[in-house]
This record gives C-alpha cells, structure tokens and sequence, in this order.
C-alpha cells in the first residue's frame, strides 16, 4: 500500500541516470518526462572536467548509495539528453 | 509536507505488527539500543508507492520463517517524523538520504544499506532476499 502517482511518466519515482550529448550526466529521481522535458526531483550533477571524480567513479559511488541532492528539482532540455537508465539497474 | 495521519496510519502498521519500535521523537531514536547493541535493521519508511510499494512488503518477508535476523527492529517515517528522521540519517551521515530505504548495523557499525533505487521495480521478494543475506551474513 502507498501513495501512487497517476497518468506521469513511466519512469516516475524511479531514481535514474541521465546520459547528455554534453559534459553533464545527472542522478536523481524522475518526476515526469513531459513536453520535451525530463524532470528531476533530488537530483545530483557530474560534469565531466569540473567535478572532482570521473564520471565512473560518480555513477559508482552512486550506484551503491545513491546521491547527495544538488538540486530539489531539476529540469533538462530532452534534446540534449543521450540516454535514460535506471541506476538500480547499473 | 506531512500527509493526514489516517493515512499512514496503515502504513505504520505494516511494520510496528512484525513487531517494529516506531522512533517519532528525537529522544526515541537516541536512546535506541539497536544502534550499538547486536543487530539492529532501521527501516526509514515512506508514503511513496512508487517504491515503498514493495519496501514493506519486503521487510516482512524477510523477517518471516526461521532464518537469521536481527536483534533489534525500528523504524521512522521520512517526511512526516521529521526530526526522528533526521536523528536516524545522522547516525549515517556518509550516506545520501532516500526513502524508503533500510540500514543494518551490527555492535555500532553501518554493516549493510539498502537505498531506494535497490528497491524501485524490483518485487517483495527480491527486496527480501538482498535482506535475507544481510541478515545471514551478519549474524
């Protein structure tokens, strides 16, 4: 029994990895992917050549223990987005 | 923001029946023995069916049968106790927070953590077989 969500994304309350064509690969858990756009909730951001950790060691830590949230909602441009996993499947 | 309690109310129950300490207060989660003393499962518990669906569910069926399991069983309830909640997370404040999740810690160590991406889409049964070897292997 739990409090459910109708007629959002497939994808909605699962914590997924968002792959882009760019430097940015977010974590966080997707709210909706609606009107070319992905929406996350809690999310956390790697940028490739500014963060401290590769971008493996981040989806690593990640993978294990989830992420500390940068961000309360977040909301990426679909066009710029390269892939969509979830990372409980990493 | 906090549901009606009538609401979680069964939600509560789901664990406090498999016979789960529900910690509301801050008080209540530090004076815990199951933070320092044997085994003790913390479940950080959640309205979201999303996950919490399968969560509880989960948890009961792990702790259904015989085998191993731990000494001591609490619980708090992510965003509705909320400075119970916020004393659990601080006791493992290495860990990103998330809910439902379930942190096992044996003679004051976090030995085992289950956060709720391990628990989205997965079944009850899947949920408890991760739990079932936690259990076994720190027995």
């Amino acid at each position: 029994m739990g409090t459910f969500h109708i007629g959002k994304h497939e994808l909605h309350g699962i914590t997924v990895v968002v792959d882009t064509e760019g430097a940015e690969t977010y974590v966080g858990r997707c709210d909706d992917i609606v009107d070319g756009r992905v929406i996350l909730r809690d999310a956390a951001v790697h940028r490739d050549g500014e963060s401290a950790a590769s971008k493996q060691e981040f989806l690593d830590k990640a993978a294990q223990w989830g992420v500390f949230a940068d961000h309360k909602r977040l909301v990426i441009a679909e066009t710029t987005v390269a892939s969509i996993r979830r990372l409980g499947e990493l | 923001m906090p549901y009606p309690e009538m609401m979680l109310k069964p939600m509560r129950h789901e664990l406090t029946m498999v016979g789960f300490d529900e910690l509301t207060t801050n008080d209540e989660v530090e004076s815990w023995p199951g933070w320092n003393e044997g085994t003790g499962l913390l479940v950080i518990n959640s309205v979201c069916g999303c996950a919490a669906g399968m969560a509880r569910p989960g948890v009961r069926l792990a702790l259904d049968g015989e085998g191993a399991r731990p000494d001591r069983l609490a619980t708090v309830f992510a965003g509705q106790d909320l400075d119970a909640t916020a004393a659990a997370r601080a006791r493992f404040p290495d860990v990103p927070p998330s809910s439902p999740s379930m942190a096992l810690f044996k003679d004051g160590e976090l030995v085992f953590f289950l956060p709720r991406h391990r628990i989205e889409g997965r079944t009850a049964e899947d949920v408890a077989g991760d739990l079932r070897d936690a259990f076994q292997s720190n027995a």
